[in-house]
């Protein structure tokens, strides 16, 4: 077969990558006269050099993995899922409509019903486009992304004219039911006795999201309808052959993504601000498609993309406060990770696949 | 934790050497962006000059989104920044959460009242310094049409045009003054086309004075205004310059002082409601060699009268945050 190992395809080419981007922000950094070095402890410190930033790391993480897993479960049916970002502030409003409208008196089940009201809004706003796609078969990128701004347009109208408390000037919605915050990973560590990320935001929520990294592994690979999601995916003709109905599995699995991206409300919102607010996601469900690129559309490999971006995340929050680089280019450096993990993904795996066939041939040869 | 915590300012004082002591001040602007060349400018200016004259150093953080407020906020506690200013009443509720759980930091909050025994809530009379914008705004406006143009659609910009239009019909009884919005979010704050959009509205509706009371949004009132040759005022900093001679005034409101006074306190900060008025120099209208030319000997000497007349009671500037409503309107 005419490929290289797996290991280096899934572990070689994203760390070549990565380092390549590496290089090119510590250009940039060089050019405007800061200390690239100053500037990667800053981050390695300010995000893993302290309970304090893995608290902020894995908090950014859990809102990757599922906007990631969102992108993996859609692409997998060969559908390029953009509308993660509006999926996720729409979950954002069923959560806050759940913990605000229904009585719950403990969060052990606010915690499920959040996650109903967070998956069911994500799921809706998927479904018109995953529609639009599967019976007037207008473009799903188009669709979806167009819906991002519908969502934060609604998502405004209802905070401003709706949620607003009276005599509040911040659009943003009353605080939720005290009795409905989620733990923290904090207080879970202090109950067994170890001081650990105190004041950090991350939540329960990120051992769901493990949960449901392996849920979907066992979708995709051990179940009949993610068998038909993936044969969908490599050939819609052959598919219909083999008696897959197109329309179906493109809804189901687009309303599975749109389920998933609405999830990481209960992350953001449930857990970390405990009201809903204006640009809640913050990108995330953006971020969720170079995760989902750099992780192979693989649960294991998005669970990697995620702590790293949680890090860029952390870590770029960190160059903020504690160096003079202005926030502009901190977004800079995030991008250029994501353009050469994501976009530029085959200009480091093709030479390297060369390499590594170059070397099989002329060992083959030796013996 | 102790010893993490040790390690963690250990690490951050060797790997940041030059940077910032511990006790520093700290600043966190509000959306809009720390050059606005109004609010949070103004908050800025305030920082740079308590560094000119104390050779101090402090930390500064300009919000991207509404989501980051308490991170922002728990991170500058934890870092040992003392006291903390705020920038803008969107950070009231995020800080009544977090200032308990700081209880030997010092929090200071601009245009909000968070009631928290740690926390210097800031608060200025912007319907005195708007009233005197509208006296001049009714000595210069020929067309008995002036305009406001407000940022976000808050109670507290509707108390500047309150004021603005009390103190326009203190002299044009009759006069008109149109409204206009820029949005309902915070992003209003930083939309100057649509600042320049809803000028040209006004303009057309004959308005020849326009009040811009929105944050970044009002450099496009203003641009706006001086294209159509009109008069404009701006807000919160001193903005006669933008447009020399074509900016009537600026109604300045002095958050570069409550800054200033807020660091040079230190953590020594007072808790409680403080009001910056017109008598202490909070809020005034702007008058310097940009503007020289178009007030006239009458405007200044109207605008005093009504800077005697508030500051004896005399006249009793509404505002409009005490029941919602505006009797000039």
């Amino acid at each position: 077969m005419d490929k290289m190992p797996k290991w280096a395809d899934v572990i070689l080419t994203p760390l070549i990558s990565l380092i390549l981007a590496m290089g090119i922000s510590a250009l940039v950094i060089l050019a405007i006269g800061e200390s690239p070095w100053t500037a990667l402890t800053t981050m390695v410190d300010g995000a893993l050099g302290s309970s304090y930033g893995w608290g902020f790391t894995l908090y950014y993480a859990t809102n990757f993995i599922f906007t990631g897993l969102a992108v993996m479960v859609a692409y997998h049916a060969a559908l390029f899922n953009i509308g993660g970002e509006g999926q996720a502030a729409m979950g954002g409003l069923g959560v806050a409509l759940v913990l605000l409208y229904l009585p719950l008196p403990h969060w052990a089940l606010a915690l499920p019903v959040a996650m109903l009201g967070a998956a069911a809004f994500g799921a809706a706003w998927a479904f018109i486009p995953a529609w639009l796609q599967a019976k007037r078969g207008s473009h799903i990128v188009i669709t979806t992304i167009m819906f991002n701004f519908i969502a934060a347009a609604v998502l405004s109208y209802v905070l401003v004219n709706l949620l607003r408390p009276v005599g509040s000037m911040d659009p943003a919605s009353a605080r939720f039911p005290a009795e409905t915050a989620l733990p923290r990973l904090s207080e879970l560590a202090a109950w067994v006795g170890i001081a650990w990320g105190r004041n950090t935001p991350v939540n329960i929520t990120f051992l769901v999201a493990v949960l449901a990294c392996v849920l979907v592994w066992v979708l995709i690979w051990r179940t009949r309808l993610g068998y038909e999601i993936r044969a969908l995916g490599k050939s819609e003709r052959g598919a219909v052959y083999a008696g897959i109905n197109p329309v179906r599995i493109t809804i189901v699995a687009m309303l599975i993504s749109g389920g998933l991206a609405g999830m990481m409300a209960i992350n953001n919102v449930m857990g970390e601000s405990g009201r809903l607010v204006l640009n809640a996601v913050e990108g995330a469900g953006f971020i969720g498609i170079a995760v989902a690129l750099m992780g192979r559309n693989h649960p294991f490999g998005i669970f990697l993309a995620a702590l790293l971006f949680g890090f860029l995340y952390q870590g770029g929050g960190e160059l903020a406060l504690w160096t003079s680089i202005p926030r502009e280019l901190i977004v800079v450096i995030q991008a250029l990770v994501i353009l050469f993990t994501g976009a530029l993904d085959n200009m480091v795996r093709m030479p390297l696949e060369r390499l590594f066939l170059a070397l099989r041939r002329s060992g083959g040869q030796a013996r | 934790m102790s010893l993490k915590t040790s390690l963690l300012a250990g690490v951050a004082l060797t790997a940041f050497g030059a940077g910032a002591a511990l006790a520093d001040p700290a600043l966190i602007y509000d959306l809009g962006g720390k050059f606005d060349k109004s609010f949070n400018e103004a908050a800025y200016m305030g920082a740079q000059r308590w560094v000119e004259e104390t050779g101090g150093t402090y930390r500064e953080l300009e919000m991207q989104s509404e989501a980051q407020r308490e991170q922002a906020l728990r991170r500058l506690a934890e870092s040992g920044s003392n006291p903390i200013v705020m920038a803008g009443f969107a950070f009231g509720d995020v800080l009544g959460q977090v200032a308990p759980d700081y209880p030997d930091t010092k929090f200071a909050i601009i245009d909000m009242v968070v009631d928290q025994p740690n926390v210097q809530s800031i608060v200025f009379t912007e319907e005195q310094g708007s009233y005197l914008a509208g006296v001049m705004a009714g000595m210069a406006s020929e067309s008995g049409t002036v305009g406001f143009i407000g940022g976000m659609d808050i109670p507290l910009i509707h108390k500047f045009h309150c004021g603005f239009a009390q103190g326009f019909k203190s002299i044009q009884p009759e006069g008109n003054v149109l409204m206009n919005f820029t949005g309902t979010t915070p992003a209003a704050w930083n939309d100057p086309v649509r600042g320049g959009e809803l000028a040209r509205a006004q303009i057309s509706q004959g308005a020849d004075v326009i009040y811009a009371a929105a944050g970044g949004t009002g450099i496009g009132v203003l641009q706006a205004a001086a294209d159509e040759g009109i008069l404009s005022i701006g807000v919160d900093s001193n903005q006669n310059a933008l447009h020399p001679g074509q900016v009537l005034t600026s109604m300045v409101k002095r958050v570069d002082n409550a800054v200033f006074e807020a660091f040079t306190a230190g953590t020594d900060l007072e808790p409680g409601i403080r009001v910056m008025d017109l008598a202490a120099g909070g809020v005034d209208v702007a008058i310097d060699e940009n503007n020289a030319e178009l007030v006239t000997d009458e405007m200044q000497a109207a605008v005093e009268e009504a800077r005697a007349a508030i500051a004896s009671g005399e006249v009793t500037v509404h505002d409009y945050m005490t029941d919602n409503t505006c009797p000039a309107s």
